[in-house]
């Protein structure tokens, strides 16, 4: 029984760090890949040199964080077979269609188009190599909905049988498994904190590099020029995707109220029954135990959240534990999740992500149009927009600084609210890895010794760790340099079939390992 | 043909895309250390697999995928009774991957010998591990009645898999030096034209010693014809090396790869993963594929997007068709990209 524990724990440990951390580059590539297509697409159309530039430089960051994306990902795909072998013998009939797919699909596509498009710059007519960043963008998106269609049959099991001869999951509706409202809303609501989440980083590399301009540290208007045209860009798309997750997240806790219920108490830390339900904003003393001390909270909220109005019931921790004991045995302590995590999970992804968004909304603001501010305010293209609180009206130099700054500083806070959005997710659904179907104690490989996946837990926290110290060193380097405006625009356009042999035959790569 | 079978089919051959397509890559990355004499030849071959090998790469976990798909039960038994060579397979696909994106991003010259120094041994252990873990599918390990494997580590490393290993080894580092031929000109293309001489008579010696013991204990008919097509295959690419047709000789490493591949899997036919234990233990293409629905599904999902596959990964190669040499390689990164 205790080796069954320690083997349990220690795969939940190597899922989630591997998962986390697979994740903090998956919404990063999703959104700069298509931000990146974005402007390269504007470069083609209008010619612009500033365009050119941001598409050379987000594209650098973009390609250092996708190298690690892409081969944190190959853990995933067969850790289910190395810790969890009997979750794959239980849930492969369902689970392993929608992971085929998104190899088939959505990998090759990626992988394929990427690699043309890092080393086509010289090899592919303009248009078609913009192309190939689009279908990239196109293939991260794929992608990602098929391994949230994966995750929400885990959270809500659909289009499905349990086979009688084998006890096991079978597949019968693979149309409802692929669009069923848990993984829709899911899908809406991860690929908007998506984009958040790069437009957020965007926000704070540029605001790095105009605020140095303003100060008078970046001699190049060039890159003032394309560093000012990726502000404004991250700065709409940060709004967006900041309204857009909200809306989503709100839809998403309706369809968690409805499928798991005891997540969302959870999430509350609401111990009982109430009508009209509190939204708990902090609470201080220990939520999981029962009761909470001192508590801030907004009558009628949590009411809205779950329902839309401001006043029906929502079921306490304490009521839908006794009803999943009585539903499918045990007592009713077996299905409480651990609150701490997801009380203040719950909070901190709404928290950070949210900051950042507001922080967008206040940069919109300040750095709008030209046209919008008196003549003697306008600075020109080239340099650093003054932040300006009226049409006439500069912020002081304090508030100046500190704004720059909190651009900055907020770059990393959708990241940091993406990894408390999985971990309240996947921990509020315990004890279930499907839910109501299997439990995660049954879950684990009964085979793989303690002894081996301690090693495997090592290995991979040990690699993870110096990857990330190495990547965070290359990133900085590469953001504080700045665009290369030394580079210049190809002035040709190459043809499909190649320049003639004489021509160019010696001529070095445009990219090159 | 039944769908559990058309499914054994389909993953032999993604296995086999992914040997024929990354056993290349593996090849390359080994090279670098024995062909490329300084760090401008090993920057030629790395580039001549540089847009691709992330593609090759899909093919492994498209099999995998695949696999969990339509035989979970394989799926599962495979990956957690072969934990260790696998865990030792992802973290050397993971700082291979690292290292081939990163060894340029800096100047540094500890910086860029410690990512080569990386690239040769990640190449050069998948390129053994693959083999003895594929021997050990063929000869059959301790499997339990509840299909779970109950052998221990040291049980893999038995002297069959270490052939098989070692067979796939040199096999994907002939077909390396094959490629690089095929790709780069100047002097390193006559002297990768050589070592694939002395390469292609190792493998030989290696692939037929280990085909034919699989032969007499698992072998049939069918994998008969596949060992002779093998055989002839790497005769041929040896020859065409030889007249330094090296198109030709492409063809047939990869045909050799691909027949070598074809006698472990019909060979295996119809087990999946024979038991030594007991052979009732045996997981087979029967008990333990997924249902006919989901084989289904899958099989029109499969047939849709295959071909599209195939047709945007070739045109890839296409694309990149022309061969590189040192003067193809810019000098060190200008002092304003750092
Ligand atoms: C920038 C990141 C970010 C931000 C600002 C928010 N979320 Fe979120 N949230 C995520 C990032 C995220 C996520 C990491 O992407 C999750 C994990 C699983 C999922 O589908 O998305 C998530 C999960 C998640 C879940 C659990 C879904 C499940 O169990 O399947 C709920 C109920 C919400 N969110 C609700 C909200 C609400 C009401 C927000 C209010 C504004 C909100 N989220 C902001
Ligand atoms: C990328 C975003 C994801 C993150 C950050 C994430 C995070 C986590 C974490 C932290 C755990 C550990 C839970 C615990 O300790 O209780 C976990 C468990 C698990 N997750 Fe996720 N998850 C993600 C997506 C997925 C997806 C898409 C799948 C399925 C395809 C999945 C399948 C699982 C499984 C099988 C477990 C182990 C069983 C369990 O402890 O519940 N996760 N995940
Ligand atoms: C919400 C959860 C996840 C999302 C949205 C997601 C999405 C993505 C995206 C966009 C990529 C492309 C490159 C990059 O990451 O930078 C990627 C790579 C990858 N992901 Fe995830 N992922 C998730 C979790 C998982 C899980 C649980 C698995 C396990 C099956 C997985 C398997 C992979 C693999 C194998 C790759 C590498 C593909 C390649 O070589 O191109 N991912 N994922």
């Amino acid at each position: 029984m205790e080796l069954a524990v320690a083997h349990e724990t220690i795969a939940r440990w190597q899922f989630g760090i591997t998962t986390v951390y697979h994740f903090l580059f998956v919404p990063l590539t999703i959104s700069l890949s298509a931000i990146v297509a974005g402007l390269q697409t504007a470069w083609v159309r209008t010619g612009k040199e500033k365009y050119f530039h941001a598409t050379k430089f987000w594209g650098k960051l973009f390609l250092i964080n996708i190298a690690m994306g892409v081969v944190t990902g190959i853990v995933q795909e067969f850790q289910f077979g190395m810790n969890w072998s009997d979750y794959s013998r239980f849930v492969g009939d369902v689970f392993g269609a929608p992971l085929a797919m998104e190899a088939l699909i959505a990998f090759f596509f990626e992988s394929t188009f990427i690699g043309l498009w890092i080393f086509g710059w010289d090899r592919l007519p303009k248009k078609i190599h913009c192309a190939c960043i689009w279908l990239v963008a196109i293939g991260t998106v794929l992608s990602g909905y098929f391994i949230l269609a994966a995750n929400s049959w885990m959270q809500h099991p659909v289009g499905y049988r349990i086979d009688p001869a084998t006890g096991k999951a079978q597949l019968t509706d693979i149309g409802r498994v692929l669009f069923q409202n848990t993984t829709l809303v899911q899908v809406f609501h991860t690929l908007t904190a998506a984009f958040l989440t790069g437009a957020a980083f965007m926000v704070g590399i540029a605001s790095y590099h105009l605020w140095r301009a303003e100060r008078g540290k970046e001699g190049d208007g060039r890159k003032t020029a394309a560093m000012r045209t990726s502000l404004r860009v991250a700065l709409v798309i940060a709004v967006l995707g900041g309204l857009g997750t909200a809306v989503s997240g709100d839809t998403l806790a309706k369809v968690m109220f409805e499928q798991q219920p005891m997540k969302m108490a959870s999430a509350e830390a609401l111990w009982d029954t109430q009508a009209p339900a509190p939204f708990s904003i902090f609470a201080v003393g220990d939520v999981s135990q029962g009761h909470n001390s001192v508590e801030l909270e907004i009558p009628g909220i949590l009411s809205f959240l779950a329902h839309s109005d401001f006043s029906t019931a929502v079921p306490g921790i304490n009521d839908t534990a006794a009803a999943e004991a009585a539903r499918y045995g045990g007592q009713p302590d077996d299905y409480i999740p651990n609150i701490f995590v997801t009380y203040w999970g719950f909070r901190l992804m709404i928290g950070f992500g949210m900051t950042s968004f507001v922080a967008a909304l206040i940069g919109l603001w300040t750095t709008r149009r030209r046209f919008w501010l008196a003549p003697e305010h306008r600075t020109g293209e080239d340099e650093a927009p003054k932040l300006m609180l009226t049409r006439n009206r500069e912020l002081g130099p304090l508030l100046t600084k500190w704004s720059w700054r909190i651009g900055i500083l907020t770059m990393g806070f959708p990241l940091i609210a993406n990894s408390f959005g999985w971990i309240f997710t996947e921990m509020g659904r315990q004890p279930w890895v499907v839910f109501g179907l299997m439990r995660t104690a049954d879950a684990v490989s009964p085979n793989v010794s303690v002894g081996t996946q301690i090693g495997a837990l090592t290995t991979f926290t040990l690699l993870y760790a110096v990857l990330a110290v190495i990547e965070v060193k290359l990133l900085v380097k590469y953001a504080k340099a700045g665009p290369v405006t030394s580079e210049e625009p190809p002035t040709k356009d190459p043809t499909l079939r190649g320049p003639s042999p004489d021509e160019d035959a010696d001529q070095p790569l445009a990219f090159a390992y | 043909m039944h769908l559990n079978d058309f499914w054994f089919v389909l993953i032999a051959v993604l296995w086999t895309g992914y040997f024929f397509l990354e056993g290349f890559d593996f090849g390359i990355g080994i090279l670098t250390r024995t062909l490329a004499r300084d760090t401008t030849e090993r920057r030629v071959l790395i580039n001549t697999i540089g847009p691709v090998w992330d593609g090759n790469e899909v093919w492994l976990l498209t099999a995998g995928g695949a696999t969990f798909a339509a035989f979970p039960d394989w799926y599962a038994t495979l990956f957690s009774g072969f934990y260790l060579p696998l865990l030792a397979i992802l973290v050397c696909l993971i700082v291979r991957g690292v290292a081939f994106e990163y060894r340029a991003k800096r100047t540094g010259e500890r910086w860029q010998r410690n990512w080569e120094l990386a690239i040769f041994w990640t190449s050069l252990i998948p390129a053994f591990l693959w083999g003895v873990a594929f021997a050990n599918i063929v000869h059959g390990v301790d499997i339990d009645r509840d299909k779970n494997y109950v052998g221990g580590f040291w049980d893999l490393l038995n002297p069959y898999a270490i052939l098989g290993g070692l067979v796939t080894l040199a096999l994907f580092t002939f077909h390396g030096a094959v490629f690089a031929a095929l790709k780069t000109v100047g002097d390193i293309r006559e002297r990768a034209r050589a070592q694939a001489l002395g390469l292609g008579l190792a493998t030989a010696v290696l692939a037929v010693v280990f085909l034919v013991w699989t032969q007499s204990h698992s072998g049939n008919g069918w994998s008969l014809a596949a060992l002779v097509v093998a055989v002839l295959a790497l005769v041929a690419s040896l020859a065409a090396n030889k007249v330094a047709r090296e198109g030709w000789a492409f063809v047939f490493s990869g045909l050799t790869v691909v027949a070598a591949v074809a006698v472990l899997f019909l060979a295996l036919f119809p087990d999946v993963m024979p038991s030594t234990l007991d052979p009732a233990y045996s997981l087979t293409v029967t008990n333990s594929a997924s249902s006919p629905y989901t084989l289904k599904v899958m099989t029109v999902v499969a047939a849709v997007f295959t071909p599209i596959v195939l047709l945007y990964q070739s045109w890839t190669y296409w694309v990149f068709r022309k061969r590189i040499g040192v003067q193809h390689i810019p000098a060190a990164p200008r002092p304003a990209d750092h």
